[in-house]
């Protein structure tokens, strides 16, 4: 089992709302902490979304230890560490530390410019976050206490807005020309276009998260951002092969045969029963249909594909020590 | 369908057959189809009679086209195909918002031709209209506004839907109001405007130090452009601020009605939850909740259980074809499975909020792109009552 992405420090996870980015950014991160490796898994949208599927406290702006990497291979797993990042608590932290602002940082503050920064000043935010993010790929080994990390999951803003998110260059462009936050900014995207980053995207099997993945690609590539693979999510369960699954579309499979099968296994057999089980083919041919035409646009996008089942049931964390293995068996971790 | 819900079912035909009905507003998180949900409703009202504008925030591509508004021009234009079957002739015309160009608008509105230019070509200001986050919110409140107040003065509409922005700061618009003046009156602002104002002798120790700390950490130009910015808007924000009020009071009104929209998965529920919490606490008018992509259970009576010890028993024991039904049973269990689950939330959504109306859409099958697909979402969400 080897990684598709041995030489990647920051794996970004985006993906249109409600196709699980977030499940996947945890899962992969229990994936990459196996063999031994510490991993931190992000989250800057401050919706406590890690807490809850890991089913631990709210998360601080600290870094904190909320599981065991998955089992695999030899070694003892590494851990899984979480940080939930918000902007305030990130310029606060940042002014202390580059610019030893004790006094003069809270005056920032009393004169509400902390506010000011992290809600109004466009832009600012994305900086500060993506900024924290940086800190802990980049941390060494002369930064006293701090832990370091094999690698760094970011559970990253939507595909729509990931690119303006991680082109930070940009967004201090129009505003700082100059100056020590303008330097710092061109430090970080020197890491965001390098090959120790990826951005993954997270799609359904359905046209508008397909597109959207797609307009994605095609925008970070645009941006020199690089692109990592392609996590197809939820993918219905294929339980019918390819011949039964154009006779459910048409109707034409054969009923008589179906019942006697059911008797066979012990089921009492009625008409609508029958007919039910005969519906229920036929609207799940046609759907498999339509994920088959999405996967063939997936498929070409020429990235790595990864495919994770639907969980029917719902993901609890023992679901998510099960799709991490599943990301490790494909080769994303 | 077996429900034994708690909640009382959503009567979306009720709410735009009535006149009084001015306008409606869908927000809740991304992916649950919101977009759709809009356009499908202004679509049937228009059909029932009403003369509708639907303001669209970011449609899929082939919705848009769909809907003849490709364009990204501000401006309201009538949708071709439009059938008519009430008595009175409906219309709709939609419109995708233009962020930028809205928020360009209002400053023109409010500002001197001179000090105008000024603000739109300051760094600030172009990076914070054409930014995403919290200006899109604001932005789709002010294009509200105007839109009441020309259909008020016109007449040419006699209901607006309005689609938000996929995000939890979607009701960051509520907050404007306060947020504007915190920010007009805030200590900061002063700050920034007294050098342009004052002699700088009265600019006290701790000023000094603010703005000694700015220049250190963001270079003194970006300083310059931030003061510029803020003493152009300055002149503008009553204005601003003025209209936030006058936005937030016509939410609040009666003839507005807020619909939540979900999907039956929990993170979707969860942020509906908070959605149906915030706009109660700012008693702005709920109307309801819907519950789009749901995968209903109305064909086979056979448990999930049964189903899987049954396809079981099907694939160890090998003949032609039993593969076959074994797979139908494993379809079926696993839809069963489903909808057990989507039940389960939709059951704890409605024992912790059972005074939100509610109507569940089934999933369709493939993606909506044209005014058909738009009418089988509006009869779906007009619910069972409307098929008969």
């Amino acid at each position: 089992m080897s990684s598709d992405w041995p030489r990647v420090r920051l794996h970004v996870v985006t993906g249109k709302g409600g196709t699980g980015k977030s499940t996947v950014a945890a899962a992969l991160a229990l994936a990459l902490a196996s063999e031994g490796r510490n991993v931190l898994l992000c989250e800057v949208e401050g919706r406590q979304g890690v807490a809850r599927m890991f089913d631990v406290d709210p998360l601080p702006y600290a870094e904190t230890r909320i599981a065991t990497g998955l089992r695999a291979g030899d070694r003892e797993p590494g851990s899984v560490y979480a940080l939930h990042i918000d902007a305030e608590s990130a310029l606060l932290e940042y002014l202390k530390m580059y610019y030893k602002l004790g006094p003069a940082g809270r005056a920032l503050d009393r004169f509400g410019v902390i506010e000011f920064a992290t809600t109004v000043a466009p832009g600012v935010r994305d900086v500060l976050l993506t900024g924290k993010v940086f800190e802990a790929v980049e941390r060494n080994s002369r930064n006293k206490g701090a832990r370091q990390y094999d690698a760094v999951v970011l559970d990253a803003p939507p595909t729509g807005r990931i690119t303006q998110f991680l082109n930070v260059s940009e967004s201090v462009a129009g505003l700082a020309k100059v100056g020590p936050i303008k330097n710092q900014a061109d430090t970080m995207m020197t890491l965001f276009r390098s090959p120790r980053t990826a951005v993954h995207l997270v799609t359904l099997l359905e046209e508008m998260p397909v597109q959207e993945t797609a307009d994605g690609i095609e925008d970070l590539r645009r941006n020199r951002l690089p692109v990592g693979g392609v996590v197809v999510d939820q993918i219905r369960p294929r339980d019918l092969p390819d011949e039964a699954l154009a006779a459910a579309r048409a109707a034409s499979l054969d009923r008589s045969e179906i019942e006697t099968d059911l008797k066979s296994a012990g089921i009492d057999t009625t008409d609508p029963l029958l007919d039910g089980l005969l519906a229920e083919a036929a609207e799940h041919a046609e759907r498999r249909a339509l994920e088959d035409a999405q996967h063939a646009v997936v498929a070409g996008l020429g990235v790595p594909v990864y495919e994770l089942e639907r969980v029917a049931g719902g993901i609890d964390l023992g679901g998510l020590y099960d799709l991490a293995a599943e990301l490790k068996r494909q080769g994303m971790a | 369908m077996s429900n034994k819900s708690l909640h009382s079912d959503l009567d979306i035909d009720a709410l735009i057959d009535d006149r009084a009905t001015r306008i409606i507003v869908c927000c809740g998180s991304g992916g649950v189809g919101k977009t759709t949900t809009s356009a499908a409703i202004a679509l049937r009202a228009a059909e029932r009679g009403r003369k509708v504008v639907v303001l669209t925030i970011d449609p899929a591509r082939r919705l848009a086209q769909s809907m003849g508004i490709e364009q990204l021009d501000n401006t309201p234009r009538p949708v071709p195909g439009v059938g008519s079957d009430g008595a009175e002739r409906g219309s709709l015309d939609a419109m995708m918002l233009d962020m930028k160009r809205t928020f360009d608008e209002v400053v023109l509105s409010q500002a001197s031709p001179e000090k105008a230019q000024q603000i739109l070509a300051n760094p600030f200001y172009i990076a914070l209209s054409s930014s995403f986050a919290g200006t899109q919110e604001y932005m789709a409140m002010e294009k509200l506004g105007q839109l009441h107040r020309d259909a008020q003065a016109s007449g040419q509409y006699d209901l607006i839907v309005v689609d938000t922005p996929p995000s939890r700061s979607a009701l960051d618009f509520l907050d404007a109001p306060e947020r504007l003046s915190s920010f007009l009156d805030g200590r900061f602002i002063r700050t920034m405007l007294l050098p342009a104002r004052g002699p700088a002798r009265l600019m006290s120790a701790g000023i000094g130090m603010v703005t000694g700390a700015l220049s250190k950490v963001l270079g003194g130009q970006f300083l310059k452009d931030l003061q510029t910015f803020v003493t152009a808007l300055d002149t503008v924000f009553g204005g601003f601020r003025q209209r936030a009020q006058q936005t937030y009071a016509l939410l609040q009104a009666s003839g507005t009605a807020f619909l939540v929209v979900a999907a039956p998965e929990d993170d979707a529920l969860r942020e509906a939850a908070y959605f149906v919490e915030r706009l109660q606490g700012d008693r702005m008018p709920l109307a309801g909740l819907v519950v789009n992509r749901a995968v209903v259970s109305d064909h086979a009576e056979l448990s999930v259980a049964a189903a899987v010890a049954a396809a079981e028993r099907l694939e160890t024991a090998p003949s032609d074809g039993a593969g076959v039904t074994a797979g139908l049973l494993r379809i079926h269990a696993d839809r069963e499975r489903l909808v057990a689950r989507q039940q389960a939330l939709r059951e704890r959504f409605a024992a912790a909020h059972p005074q939100v109306a509610t109507i569940v859409v089934p999933a369709l099958a493939g993606d909506v792109h044209d005014l058909d697909g738009l009418r089988t979402v509006g009869r779906l969400l007009a619910g069972p009552a409307a098929e008969a």
